[in-house]
């Protein structure tokens, strides 16, 4: 179900947490799982919870309330944008135009060839160097302009 | 140049480094505290008399928060570092984290030492994804040099870091919240009391800083707590970073002592942008009710001279309107935040803030009632003060004071259908 160097990596993040409170690691675990699955299919979800020793049920409840986890497929690439106040300020709404209107699609859907994902964010605490966007839930891109947007987009296959 | 708490290593080639901050008297502190064996009481007593207060938004003092713990007892107890940084406008922790990783470890492993912990964990806002990764380097390299780990500086003391990150929640920044998330659940908050230093982590006795707080105590333990209040005010003691964003020239961190007027921050940030006004300030992260420029330019920088003016300090956080912004539509988004980040657990929050969110999007696109600010005020009244956690009182506080210190652009809105900003 996962790969060795994943589960690997899971019992890192098990090995933080007194040996009886292994549910500690689901969080890391699900990030895990979802960075080589792509996204928490319910079976992806099961097995992480089968394997922490913790009801499916509370996994699924932890994958379904943080917003970083997808719980349908997403494209290649997923870009997140914060909107928030300070973002907007700083510009983030024409940054969203602009995005929407390169890759033709809307906040929430995915392009056609399955490249890009576009998803809307809230503050994700640097706002100094908004407009920002992440990509992938891990890589930050700051200080963005139309043109580095569309370089950054461009770069990502 | 005036004195640097937290950002000093900026002034050094490799901030974020082992090297850089052992060479500039880094773990110190932790030295001395372990070679002297020095008594708990007396480090709390340093903190308390430095006016250390909360620096994730509360600005509750800390060393009466350090004092809360039962240390006497037996058994499990944990400290946690709050690293949970979503607050809208706020971004120094994230620097912390960046740029002088090793002195929040120390200040961890002192308060580890003076509360009696077992373990403690530093819970990483998801998104800062990078700096989750880069904190758990730093960890290694202090395990490595004997600062963290088994028998820490030779001292037969034992206690060891972990760091946890979130993964998309604002409100797993509340404290219960986290720790309801720590355990590996869905991140809501829990009734208090009992507070975490008697049913914390695990249920065990608990006590959560902010990073900036954490990050502060090597200083005071090395310098005193007296010099350390010296460097703020009464009451406010210490430095601050404060983050400022929105429309000036130079949006960053500046740390600068608590105290500072609001005129000469803004200056260090390059002023308002170029050609325009100010017109209004959220000075404390976005749950701090705005201030017009005018009662702004005229304020300290401090816990008490902030609310005094009607708002808070909170997480220093400081986001610059100038006269191009539309009030109206500031809010809208700013609504719209507390109610996608509501957790769901109280109906006045979970019900209140998609409200108030749709009552003001209404109003912005031209098709707001007379009657609205007045719904506005009652909806807030119905969900202020009725939650488990502040997230719903965080939720009120913009919508209340940018209709109270803006109400003229709200009914122009209601009236005319439009913008009288004009943008």
């Amino acid at each position: 179900m996962l790969s060795q160097e994943s589960l690997a990596l899971i019992d890192k993040e098990i090995a933080k947490y007194p040996p009886e409170h292994k549910q500690s690691a689901v969080m890391g675990a699900l990030r895990i799982a979802q960075a080589e699955k792509g996204w928490l299919a319910t079976e992806t979800i099961e097995y992480v919870a089968d394997y922490l020793g913790m009801p499916p049920i509370a996994a699924y409840e932890v994958a379904t309330f943080y917003n970083m986890y997808d719980l349908k497929p997403v494209g290649r690439n997923k870009v997140t944008l914060c909107t928030n106040l300070p973002c907007q300020l700083q510009g983030a709404d024409k940054i969203a135009e602009h995005m929407k209107a390169k890759l033709g699609v809307d906040f929430g859907e995915t392009t056609a060839d399955g490249r890009y994902t576009l998803v809307e964010g809230e503050c994700m605490g640097a706002c100094g160097e908004g407009p920002l966007c992440l990509h992938n839930n891990h890589k930050m891109h700051s200080h963005l302009t139309p043109e580095s947007l569309d370089k950054l987009l461009d770069d990502l296959k | 140049m005036s004195t640097k708490v937290c950002m000093w290593t900026l002034d050094h080639p490799e901030p974020a480094s082992l090297k850089t901050y052992v060479a500039n008297g880094g773990y110190e502190a932790l030295k001395k505290v372990l070679a002297e064996k020095m008594p708990a009481e007396q480090i709390i007593e340093q903190v308390k008399i430095s006016g250390l207060r909360g620096r994730g938004g509360a600005g509750f003092p800390t060393g009466l928060k350090w004092s809360f713990m039962p240390r006497q007892f037996p058994g499990d107890k944990y400290i946690v570092c709050n690293t949970d940084e979503g607050e809208p406008g706020t971004f120094k922790d994230r620097d912390i984290l960046r740029f002088n990783p090793h002195q929040l470890i120390e200040g961890m492993v002192i308060a580890g030492y003076t509360l009696g912990a077992r373990a403690g964990y530093n819970y990483i806002h998801g998104e800062i994804f990078e700096l989750y990764e880069s904190w758990e380097q730093a960890l290694e390299e202090a395990r490595a040099a004997g600062f963290l780990g088994k028998n820490i500086c030779g001292s037969g003391w034992d206690f060891d870091l972990h760091a946890h990150h979130g993964y998309g929640a604002y409100v797993c920044g509340e404290e219960t919240a986290l720790l309801e998330s720590l355990e590996g659940k869905k991140g809501q908050p829990r009734f208090k009391p009992p507070f975490p230093a008697s049913f914390g982590l695990y249920g065990k006795p608990t006590t959560i800083n902010n990073t900036e707080t954490l990050a502060s105590i090597p200083w005071i333990v090395r310098h005193g707590g007296q010099a350390f209040l010296e460097l703020g005010k009464p009451n406010n003691g210490g430095t601050k970073i404060f983050s400022i964003s929105g429309h000036v020239n130079k949006p960053g961190n500046y740390e600068v002592g608590l105290g500072t007027p609001f005129a000469e921050l803004l200056e260090m940030a390059g002023g308002v942008r170029t050609g325009h006004k100010l017109k209004a300030v959220i000075p404390g992260g976005s749950s701090a009710p705005v201030l017009p420029a005018e009662i702004m330019m005229d304020l300290t920088l401090d816990f008490d001279a902030i609310a005094k003016a009607g708002s808070m300090l909170g997480s220093g956080a400081v986001i610059v309107m100038d006269d191009s912004v539309c009030m109206v539509k500031a809010l809208e988004r700013l609504s719209y935040f507390y109610f996608e980040e509501s957790c769901g657990q109280c109906t006045p929050c979970r019900e209140g803030t998609g409200w108030m969110h749709r009552v003001i999007k209404r109003i912005e696109h031209g098709e707001g009632r007379p009657e609205d600010l007045d719904l506005l005020t009652s909806v807030g009244h119905g969900i202020a003060g009725r939650t488990i956690c502040a997230l719903g009182d965080a939720a009120v506080g913009p919508v209340q004071s940018f209709i109270k210190h803006f109400r003229k652009e709200f009914e122009y809105h209601i009236e005319h259908k439009k913008c009288m900003v004009g943008n």
